[in-house]
């Protein structure tokens, strides 16, 4: 039995890997408006990359972790190109089709290749084992996903706050048109800042391979708490989906813990009611769903 | 305007009762639909039991059809309705009452409830949080019936479900003919009064609501009023339809409250072409049957082949079978003469 701060630190780091995978889905669907569903696939795709080079290429699991990011970033480019690009104008019910019907492809790709069964990975030495600090006992390998995830975070609060492309994609948010007007190409600055969540989700999914586990179903299967965090934390706001994600991996790991057998019902419960209480997101811009 | 001028007129400059009048004509091709799946009884004796399948689906597509085609409402979990209909249907056969139109009557009041308890919940924001809620409630319903093993049989399904005689008359039969019968004449019911509904002034002021709401306030119509019981009354449907497969199979099982389930009728749905009536019926009988020839072969490649469907479908096609099949028919008309 793990003592309510080892919980907690669960939690977090698990709150920490929705947040890597979610926060693309954020940024692309307050740019956008697109409802991508599909956003799941990008974190599969991460995933079994790192388990096959993993495997068969004999690299080690650190090597792995940027090549899942630029794999599914370039996976994610040539989507947006062929398939999302036509349907931006269109309906959201167009959408929610066409990215279904995108990850049903990915199920049955994933099971061709890699089988039904659930996947896992050799961790490197460097990151088993658990140290001792105030009492309560962490892994190495959540440690190592918290700060992960803090890193990116940081990393992406400065680029968004701090650089002129950030600045772009802020006045690309919040005003559409104007930003077009401006000269801003928000084409553009949309499939940089796709590419990039997208690539952040395939790290996520490659990180994650252990704690949320692997198999043909994960992009159904995390599908509502990837939305959640996006919608809860109001979507485009960096912070407010990093608050989001965080608060729904503590609880929902809490939940699981201590009461299993509802376990599964917080989640669903929380999406309902944090829905109705916060139609525009934790810290949403005001702008409707 | 009238005599040998009028003749030549298109619909659209014709006065506008005459318009209305002629849209609620049945057609030829209804009546041959219909009579067609009447013949299904006599020519394919031994697929009946498939038949009633591709009915109940239709039947269930045409419930979320008025509220995806004619209303406009993004939903991913219309499923929650029609498991809410199997489940008392099979409670109450379960639990002594073997009569079957009691039991679609208290599938109907369930579904209907949780419909109307649900529109609450679903009709208060946009296109996302729609998807979402409606995401959220099938989900949560499922969880329930798996959890809930003392009530529903969890992922066994529920077991013990007898179903008595039609009007104490008619028995089921193993060849599945009553059964056919049984579905035929509840789903054209049913279908009857939904068309009466949808040509009415009534449904004309759904499509208004979906194609332009802020016009639609302006002639008066009431956006919540409506949605709330076209969404009432679709789960209804959609409750009767859970239940006739109850019913029909004698058994109800955990994936009707699936989330698959919900996909695969949006599929069926888009695939048919949305408001049109019929649509959910064709694309009911093209997709089981394709399921059936393809997915027997191997699920995975079935779940492929109905991605990549699903993709062209959004991209290329934009109305459905039905938008097809409306088209050919104009082309035909236009070509010879016939109005």
């Amino acid at each position: 039995m793990l003592s309510l701060l080892g919980v907690l630190f669960d939690g977090l780091a698990y709150g920490a890997l929705l947040f890597l995978i979610s926060v693309g889905l954020s940024v692309t669907l307050g740019l956008m408006g697109f409802i991508n569903l599909s956003h799941g696939v990008f974190a599969m795709l991460g995933g079994y990359l790192l388990v096959t080079l993993m495997q068969y290429a004999g690299l080690s699991f650190v090597a792995c972790l940027p090549l899942a990011f630029v794999a599914s970033a370039l996976l994610s480019l040539a989507l947006e190109r062929a398939l999302y690009r036509p349907l931006y104008r269109s309906s959201h019910l167009k959408q929610v089709l066409l990215t279904v019907g995108i990850i049903f492809v990915a199920i049955a790709c994933a099971t061709y290749f890699w089988g039904p069964g659930q996947q896992r990975v050799a961790l490197p030495d460097a990151l088993r084992g658990q140290i001792s600090a105030a009492g309560v006992d962490l892994s190495w390998y959540r440690l190592f996903l918290v700060a992960a995830g803090a890193i990116i975070t940081l990393a992406l609060v400065f680029g968004l706050e701090r650089t002129r492309f950030g600045a772009r994609v802020r006045a690309s948010v919040d005003a559409h048109r104007t930003a077009e007007a401006m000269g801003i190409h928000v084409d553009r600055v949309f499939q940089i800042t796709f590419a990039i969540g997208s690539g952040l989700a395939g790290l996520g999914g490659a990180l994650g391979v252990n704690v949320l586990g692997l198999d043909p179903y994960f992009a159904l299967k995390y599908l509502a708490y990837f939305l959640l965090v996006v919608v809860v934390g109001g979507p485009g706001s960096i912070m407010g989906t990093l608050l989001a994600a965080l608060l729904l991996g503590i609880a929902d790991t809490t939940a699981k813990y201590y009461v299993p057998e509802v376990g599964p019902f917080v989640i669903y419960l929380a999406m309902v009611v944090l829905l109705l209480a916060f139609p525009h997101g934790l810290l949403g811009r005001g702008k409707a769903l | 305007m009238r005599g040998v001028a009028a003749e030549r007129l298109t619909p659209s400059v014709m006065p506008h009762w005459q318009a209305l009048r002629r849209r609620e004509r049945w057609r030829p091709a209804e009546i041959a639909f219909w009579l067609g799946l009447a013949a299904v009884f006599f020519v394919f004796p031994k697929h009946l039991v498939f038949a009633s399948q591709v009915l109940i689906t239709g039947l269930f597509a045409m419930s979320l059809d008025l509220i995806l085609g004619y209303a406009g409402i993004v939903t991913l979990g219309h499923a929650a309705f029609f498991g809410l209909g199997a489940y008392s249907a099979g409670l109450l056969a379960k639990y002594g009452v073997h009569e079957p139109l009691a039991g679609l009557l208290a599938a109907a009041a369930t579904a209907g409830l949780g419909g109307y308890l649900s529109s609450f919940l679903v009709l208060r924001g946009g296109d996302l949080a729609r998807l979402m809620i409606t995401l959220g409630i099938g989900l949560l319903l499922f969880e329930l019936a798996n959890q809930a093993t003392a009530l529903t049989g969890g992922v066994d399904g529920l077991q013990g479900v007898e179903i008595g005689p039609i009007f104490g008359l008619f028995h089921f039969d193993f060849l599945g003919k009553v059964a056919y019968l049984y579905v035929l004449a509840v789903s054209f019911t049913l279908f009857v009064l939904v068309r009466a509904l949808m040509m009415s002034p009534y449904g004309l002021s759904l499509r208004g609501i979906r194609d332009n709401p802020r016009r639609a306030v302006a002639i008066g119509v009431p956006i919540r009023a409506r949605l709330t019981n076209i969404y009432t009354f679709a789960a209804m449907i959609a409750g009767v339809a859970g239940a006739l497969l109850a019913q029909t199979t004698q058994f109800v099982a955990l994936d009707v409250l699936s989330f698959q389930r919900s996909a695969d009728l949006l599929i069926i749905v888009i695939i048919g072409g949305t408001a049109t009536l019929y649509g959910g019926f064709i694309g009911a009988a093209l997709f089981l049957i394709a399921q059936d020839r393809l997915a027997n072969l191997s699920p995975e490649y079935w779940l492929f082949w109905l991605g990549i469907l699903l993709i062209i479908t959004t991209l290329f096609l934009d109305a459905g079978v039905m938008g097809g099949l409306l088209r050919i028919e104009t082309l035909v008309r236009r070509r010879f003469g016939i109005r």
